[in-house]
């Protein structure tokens, strides 16, 4: 059967997540992901309510943290490769920078036109060679630590994967909230939730969502420092492939900013950018797109905002030949 | 009813009254500000701290009336503290502006504030009664250095002891938090998650004219002593990119001398207007002999620039003499290689400049969770 997954935009406080697991025929108890929420993960009453279904929450933000006080060089090793990750993605964020600044240069010089645009493609062509290696050098990190403390080795992890696989068993979906996406993605990873879910439909929000795709790219228009680069944290679950999905784009994005919209879209093409407020909703099926209704940010620099899913009449073709 | 019509039209009781009832003071229309005072007198003068214009204007008596005016060009932005010098029977008395609601409250006292079109006062330094808030204790260290002194360590709300938090060390902190809101500030942009969960150390010194002008035992109280001292108590980073060292003037020049004592220890600066005199010939200064410690010091690092922190925030006034020393700087800490941001504020060296620059130096130096966390 052909895994369903919906994803939506923030609940806020009016959430429609109790209408979508309506529409997709959920009336059973749904597994629940808070882990996101961090210390705050079981403050689920609100929400469990607007689902309108039982839900059963797996509390991996709480387990995760037992983990931890348990089991102390599995957690040192944890901690060590945090911190790795951390240092790598300062780094990486480091040479974005160079890159913007000097794309910056290059395009205020007087040459010809078309040498400036092709300039241009390199600049993009940059960034995607260093989000791509960033990406590909986490996986690496994560694959050492999976290798040096495989999950089963460490015996209070393995207690609590076999409660939370007893707890999904019963289970007619999983439902991921939003929060911290990197903790989300943590510990969604520890505790082996996705596989856990087999063909059991998935309906995840903003960073819920996020984990899902292909590539989770951290962004922010309006940083109180004045302004940033968007950056890729790592891989996702690939359960959502060819989206890069990004919540509440009124709070987070220049949506008018052509340029800057241009240049995002095209270095994560050939995935389609899709900006996800309160209301915006992607239905796949089998990995197929089904429904859409959200805002696309297209190569041409335009913020669609009533994009159903068909490919964009500003689309032009831009990289490799690939047309998005 | 503006400056103008009253200057052309009747001159009478009435009309001043009405004019003084009609308007905010001091006027600001686009780029220009008129000072206002009335009374009795035999002269009224603006004081200013503003650098590149006369300290002291005078303003001219309207005829027939006891008004008093003076009007200057005021950049968009810009904020500036004054007070109105009053001279009665040939002695001149200090005062705030009577027409002004704006005061800023400094060590010695406060200022009246002219605020140029387009300031506005941070909406995050007022208290948010949403925003949870954080507690500040007051511990004493016996020191080897100094012997018993004093310090405030502000705890972040939701603290737990199973978790690590960064450490900032304010120099000042006490006048940080008395006139720059500093506690009400990071209540607020922990909770906006803008800045880490930070714990701070807020330090004061009784002779800081003497102890921060690159003193070594300063230097040796901060890195040997105190910070040993709250990693005791507190669950606190190792990590030099979790210990900030952050003073304005010469606070600034504590910070920095530290920095460049211990290299390796801390890894964030936030520099606020910072004495950072120097000669580009002679080892004299305009200054006075109380910054001849910091001239042979900023001239070594001129000479010879090296790491001394990973990430430095440095911000100044443009209406302040230490922009020239300031703009200097940066160049030479950028050579190094280290992560510079600086910023310039049409403000002069004062507190408020100073919290106002609080947000994008700390969430630059000590991001929170803002770019990872999506509801």
């Amino acid at each position: 059967m052909a895994r369903t997954i919906a994803l939506l935009g923030p609940q806020g406080t009016t959430p429609d997540v109790g209408a979508v697991l309506r529409d997709l025929g959920i009336t059973g108890t749904v597994a629940l992901v808070r882990a996101g929420y961090q210390e705050r993960e079981s403050e689920d009453a609100e929400l469990i309510k607007a689902l309108g279904v039982p839900a059963k929450n797996l509390t991996l933000h709480a387990r995760g943290n037992d983990v931890f006080k348990k089991a102390t060089e599995y957690t040192a090793a944890y901690q060590a490769r945090q911190q790795r990750l951390r240092h790598m993605q300062t780094f990486y964020r480091t040479r974005l920078d160079g890159t913007v600044d000097a794309a910056k240069k290059i395009s205020v010089r007087y040459v010809e036109p078309e040498l400036l645009e092709q300039e241009e493609k390199v600049s993009v062509d940059m960034f995607r060679q260093m989000d791509g290696d960033h990406v590909e050098r986490c996986q690496a990190v994560r694959a050492a630590f999976d290798r040096t403390w495989p999950a089963d080795h460490v015996p209070s992890l393995v207690a609590h994967r076999r409660e939370v696989r007893a707890l999904m068993a019963g289970t007619e979906a999983l439902v991921l909230a939003g929060g911290h996406v990197a903790s989300l993605h943590n510990r969604l990873q520890m505790f082996d939730i996705l596989a856990n879910n087999g063909d059991k439909p998935i309906i995840a929000w903003s960073a819920g969502a996020m984990v899902l795709t292909d590539r989770i790219v951290l962004f922010h228009d309006y940083p109180p420092y004045g302004s940033d680069v968007a950056q890729l944290l790592e891989a996702g679950a690939g359960l959502v492939s060819g989206f890069v999905v990004l919540p509440d784009p009124r709070r987070r994005i220049r949506l008018d900013a052509r340029t800057g919209i241009q240049q995002f879209a095209r270095r994560m093409a050939p995935a389609t950018c899709v900006a996800m407020d309160h209301g915006a909703r992607l239905i796949l099926e089998g990995g197929e797109l089904k429904y859409a209704k959200a805002i696309r940010l297209t190569t041409a620099g335009d913020a669609e905002p009533e994009w159903t899913g068909e490919p964009s009449r500003f689309s032009t073709p831009y990289l490799y030949g690939v047309h998005v | 009813m503006n400056i103008g019509d009253l200057i052309n039209g009747p001159r009478t009781r009435d009309s001043v009254d009405a004019f003084i009832a009609g308007n905010t003071f001091p006027m600001v229309d686009g780029s220009s500000c008129t000072f206002v005072w009335r009374g009795e007198a035999e002269a009224v003068h603006l004081k200013h701290w503003v650098f590149g214009l006369p300290s002291s204007q005078p303003l001219l008596r309207l005829d027939g009336t006891n008004l008093w005016h003076l009007t200057l060009k005021l950049p968009q932005k810009s904020r500036v503290e004054y007070k109105l010098e009053v001279v009665r029977h040939g002695k001149g008395e200090w005062i705030q502006d009577p027409l002004n609601q704006f005061h800023a409250r400094d060590p010695f006292g406060a200022n009246s504030v002219a605020q140029g079109e387009g300031y506005e006062v941070p909406g995050w330094i007022h208290p948010d009664p949403t925003a949870a808030k954080g507690h500040v204790d007051e511990i004493w260290i016996d020191s080897k250095t100094f012997g018993r002194r004093g310090f405030g360590l502000y705890i972040p709300a939701r603290f737990q002891r199973s978790r690590t938090y960064p450490v900032v060390i304010a120099h000042d902190g006490h006048d940080y938090m008395r006139y720059a809101s500093l506690t009400t500030i990071l209540d607020n942009l922990i909770d906006r998650l803008e800045i880490a969960d930070v714990i701070v150390v807020m330090t004061s010194s009784p002779d800081r004219l003497h102890e921060y002008p690159d003193n070594e035992h300063h230097a040796k109280f901060i890195t040997e002593e105190l910070v040993p001292y709250v990693q005791r108590l507190l669950p606190i980073s190792d990590q030099p990119q979790n210990r900030c060292l952050m003073g304005a003037s010469f606070g600034a020049v504590a910070s920095l001398s530290t920095a460049m004592r211990y290299p390796g220890m801390y890894g964030r600066l936030l520099l606020q207007s910072g004495s950072f005199a120097f000669t580009d010939i002679g080892d004299r200064n305009h200054r006075g002999p109380i910054f001849d410690p910091i001239v042979a010091m900023i001239n070594r690092y001129r000479a010879e620039p090296t790491v001394v922190a990973e990430k430095i925030f440095v911000s100044v006034g443009m209406y302040e003499s230490l922009i020239y020393e300031n703009r200097s700087l940066v160049p030479v800490l950028m050579s190094t290689g280290m992560d510079v941001r600086y910023v310039e504020a049409r403000d002069g060296h004062n507190w408020e400049n100073w919290r106002d620059r609080l947000r994008d130096g700390l969430s630059w130096l000590l991001p929170g969770p803002f770019l990872h966390v999506y509801e």
